[in-house]
């Protein structure tokens, strides 16, 4: 009986607990995307460091702490150059796409009256086709017997195709351009959507064109949506395997054909695990410069 | 905009919109084209209308295995990443948790590292801890993917709807679990059915972690990929591609039709 | 504890980190009280009330419902219901499916629950509406919905989180008098939240007034208003001119009170509280000063002054009068019993303010 009481009385206590404590309570809901996400991603980029620092010898792995990948990195000038390449690419994607994007999201946030979701569903639609085919199309579209030679040669601009539509990082970047078009358009549109329009009447009614209302008021306010566009495209564009597989020929090769030929035919794991951390550190570095950069804008402006 | 211009007189914005839409229309619209030529080269000029490449995609077992398996783990990821994404979403909006801004922080990893790099790291754990390829850990790496995006969809919406609900199915003397089904669940639905979508979505259509963690049984766009280098099997694929698009388009001008039905439905129910 | 008391707060405190939302609180709601807990906005009134209904715990003390300790209990085992300040009407059910939410388990019939339902539509005078939806119902309506919710589940004290607060004045003066009748009516205890005075003063059969986190003061609207028992009370309630004064001698329950601006003058003041030479204030409510034109015969309980600015309000008049020897202007209130007098208030214009020897308050300073 003593025993009954005592353990009611502990029942009481940890239900008193876990009614006062609302990180108990908040913690146990979070725990499953806690638990999936500690073993499928922080496990996994400690494993990628780790084995950075091994070397492969053929099927196996030599455990021992060793920087020689990393110095292969600086020391063979292919990889430093691809992954500038890459961000450089990725860079001149996310420019082209967000400066393509914001008229269109503009338009549709402010010029369209009625059925905006209209406008948005048809932005989307291109997008419901598999991104492998997507891709695809623009080898149709470039290709030396694709849509643009044959159109050019029929009208009689042309007697030969061109071959140099393809297979060029130009390529690559048109491409990209248009497989993330959707992804910058929805953020910025958010953010102009956001804008109270009594502040846009008040740029005006202060006495600026409607040219400067823009430049002071609509840009600076919809600047959170172009840092996230630009984010959105600018992180996985820089990753990309497939575009410069399929359009990018040889001088078209991105960082991601690199690590995955280490892991294909190469069969170096612990130097494709080094490319990658090298490439997530200056992908990271890259975004803090970017951040820091439209800070100040924002500072400077406001 | 002045509504009293005259039609033909466009501002430039709309050619602005017109010319893009083109853009991002055009080449698209160039994959079910192939689909219907008569010729197993994807260049021009066309050689005649066919329809034996929806034949050959009928008869064509591997890719319709890669078809179903891209759907069940699609079903099974979006199932999965909106339940962690909800439990998620409810935990970081309705209780004052220590900590909760780098746990968020981390559980958004996924959506700001290049998809090559989750694929290789996966790659390597599992290699090293012996776990054997299969579209089981496809699955995981997808619902991986997945969960932020669930619990962005669905942490707005639950913060678009007020605490106080909740508290009152509590009040009204529903325990925490009946009051999720009552209240939380119902208010909630809409964002349920925008992250089942969208994580389906993603998952069905991923190709980069599913390249590097299946083993023999591939997902559909695997398949693509592999058919993209085969020229033989190249206009099959484009006749699947333009049939799920076809479909993918039926079902969203359904939903639609449904959702706005049954708004009319409620709001004369109440008369 | 008092047996008859159907909220017990004892030594309850609330902290959120460093905030003391809630700081050693200990007072008593009657059986079938109105009770209101009234202050400004972060004094820990909703906090308190949070916690009679479950949805914060104390951090230390107890709260007893009934003579039961609560703090185990979770929200939805107490036999307490909640108005929540926005209402809360669930946006995907009618008001039928509203009402009849909280009686799942009741054990009820079909029939028995829908003349129930009826029954409470008729109580909140909203017959006939069962089947409209969340989204056509008038703020009003929904605030009667939200009442009907809670009270079919019969509580044993109903909990009001500032109700009224969200609807246009003449709808709040309306609803103030159908929730004092409703009360009365069906004898529930009521624990009420608000920040407004007015409709604490109006409603109220007690009213506990809050500031960071402690209880000030408990009393009836009438003792709050005539006899607070602290400046804070006496400014936070309605409004108060005071003056600066010091007790110069005493007799019995009356002193005599030394003052720059009014002069001597006598008051009520228990003498158990009272010593000479103590600094006090002179409070004296606006509508209790009587401005008259012409000189008084008698000096005392009057004193001369300059009018100022004045403010036209419809029902009644405020003019600001200023005293030699004080800054700040007088507030004196007047009713406009006649019409069209207002033009007798001239800007300085001599004016004598009078007031009754019980119109005086005398609180403690410092």
């Amino acid at each position: 009986m003593n025993n009954a009481v005592t353990l009611s009385e502990t029942r009481l206590k940890l239900r008193k607990l876990f009614l006062k404590s609302e990180p108990v309570r908040g913690y146990t809901l979070l725990s499953p995307t806690l638990l999936a996400m500690i073993f499928g991603l922080a496990m996994p980029l400690v494993v990628l460091f780790t084995l950075s620092f091994w070397l492969q010898e053929y099927l196996d792995f030599i455990r021992t702490f060793s920087l020689a990948n990393y110095l292969e990195f600086f020391q063979k000038p292919i990889y430093v150059k691809v992954l500038l390449k890459s961000i450089r690419i990725s860079g001149m994607v996310t420019i082209a796409t967000v400066l393509l994007a914001y008229p269109m999201a503009y338009f549709i946030a402010f010029r369209v009256k009625s059925n905006k979701l209209i406008w948005l569903i048809l932005i989307t639609v291109p997008f419901w086709t598999s991104y492998l085919l997507r891709v695809f199309a623009w080898k149709i579209m470039l290709g030396y017997n694709g849509v643009i030679n044959s159109g050019l040669k029929s009208l009689g601009f042309l007697t030969e195709p061109l071959a140099f539509l393809l297979y060029n990082p130009t390529s690559v970047v048109i491409t990209l351009a248009h497989a993330w078009a959707a992804f910058a358009i929805l953020p910025i549109y958010v953010s102009l959507e956001k804008i109270d329009r009594s502040l846009l009447e008040a740029g005006r009614d202060l006495g600026e064109s409607a040219w400067m209302t823009f430049l002071r008021v609509t840009l600076p306010l919809s600047l959170p949506g172009v840092i996230a566009a630009s984010l959105l495209v600018f992180i996985p564009t820089v990753g990309d395997y497939v575009t410069p597989s399929l359009v990018g020929g040889p001088r078209g090769i991105m960082i991601g054909n690199l690590i995955q030929s280490m892991f294909g035919q190469s069969q170096n794991w612990p130097m494709g695990a080094a490319i990658s951390v090298m490439s997530m550190f200056t992908v990271a570095a890259m975004i803090g410069l970017f951040l820091w950069g439209t800070h100040s804008y924002r500072k400077r402006v406001a | 905009m002045n509504t009293n211009r005259p039609w033909w007189r466009l501002d430039g914005f709309y050619i602005y919109a017109v010319l893009y839409l083109t853009f991002i229309y055009l080449p698209v619209l160039f994959l079910p084209l192939f689909s219907f030529n008569d010729s197993k080269y994807i260049a021009f000029p066309l050689k005649g209308f066919t329809l034996k490449w929806y034949e050959a995609m009928i008869n064509n077992p591997p890719m319709l295995s890669a078809l179903m398996n891209s759907i069940k783990i699609g079903l099974v990821v979006a199932i999965l990443s909106t339940i962690f994404g909800l439990l998620a979403a409810k935990a970081v909006t309705r209780y004052r948790m220590p900590g909760r801004g780098p746990v968020v922080g981390f559980i958004m990893i996924p959506l700001v590292i290049p998809e090559i790099i989750l694929g290789i790291s996966l790659l390597i754990l599992l290699n090293l801890a012996d776990i054997p390829l299969s579209l089981l850990t496809v699955g995981f790496a997808h619902l991986l993917l997945c969960v932020p995006f669930s619990m962005l969809v669905l942490v707005s919406r639950m913060e678009g709807f007020d605490k106080s609900m909740e508290e009152a199915g509590l009040d009204l003397g529903e325990n925490a679990w009946m009051t999720f089904w009552r209240v939380t669940f119902p208010i909630v639905l809409p964002g349920i059915i925008a992250s089942l979508l969208l994580t389906f979505t993603i998952s069905f259509d991923e190709f980069v972690l599913a390249f590097f963690l299946s083993s023999i049984d591939q997902t559909l766009p695997v398949y693509i990929w592999s058919s993209l280098r085969f020229p033989s099997k190249l206009p099959s694929t484009l006749a699947l591609g333009a049939t799920i698009f076809m479909a993918s388009f039926i079902v969203v001008t359904f939903a639609e039709w449904v959702r706005r039905g049954g708004v009319r439905l409620d709001s004369t129910s109440g008369i | 504890m008092d047996h008859d008391a159907i909220i017990s707060f004892q030594n309850v405190s609330k902290h959120f980190g460093k905030v003391k939302a809630v700081d050693h609180v200990n007072f008593d709601i009657q059986r079938g009280e109105f009770f209101s807990l009234l202050g400004p906005s972060g004094c820990g009134k909703t906090t308190l009330l949070r916690m009679v209904a479950g949805f914060e715990t104390p951090s230390s003390g107890e709260v007893f419902l009934d003579g039961e300790p609560m703090s185990v209990s979770p929200p939805n085992r107490r036999p307490v219901n909640m108005v929540f300040q926005n209402y809360a009407i669930f946006p995907h059910l009618d008001v039928r499916g509203n009402i009849a939410f909280g009686m799942r388990k009741a054990g009820l019939t079909r029939s028995e629950l829908d003349r129930r339902i009826d029954e409470v539509l008729e109580l909140i005078k909203l017959p006939g509406y069962g089947r409209r939806g969340a989204d056509e119902l008038s703020g009003g309506q929904r605030q009667r919905v939200a009442l009907a919710r809670a009270l079919i589940k019969q509580p044993k004290v109903l909990l009001l989180d500032e109700p009224l607060g969200a609807l246009d004045k003449k709808l709040r003066e309306q609803m103030q008098i159908e929730l004092r009748q409703l009360q009365q009516q069906i004898g529930i205890t009521f624990l009420f939240v608000t920040h407004d005075q007015e409709e604490a003063l109006t409603l109220s059969d007690r009213i506990a007034v809050m500031s960071e986190g402690q209880v000030i003061e408990i009393a009836s609207p009438s003792q709050l208003y005539e006899s607070p028992g602290s400046r804070f009370v006496a400014d936070f309630i309605g409004s108060m001119n005071f003056f600066e004064g010091e007790i110069s001698s005493q007799e019995g329950s009356t002193v005599r009170i030394q003052t720059q601006t009014l002069g001597d003058l006598s008051a009520a003041y228990p003498a158990e509280s009272s010593t000479v030479g103590q600094r006090v204030w002179v409070a004296i409510r606006p509508e209790k000063l009587l401005p008259v034109f012409t000189e008084p015969q008698s000096r005392t309980n009057s004193v001369a002054g300059q009018m100022g600015a004045s403010a036209y309000l419809g029902d009644r008049s405020h003019f600001y009068v200023y005293l030699a020897q004080r800054r700040e202007p007088v507030l004196v209130a007047l009713q406009n019993l006649e019409r069209m007098k207002d033009h007798l208030y001239q800007p300085n214009q001599s004016v004598w303010l009078q007031w009754a020897l019980d119109a005086v308050v005398v609180l403690p300073r410092d």
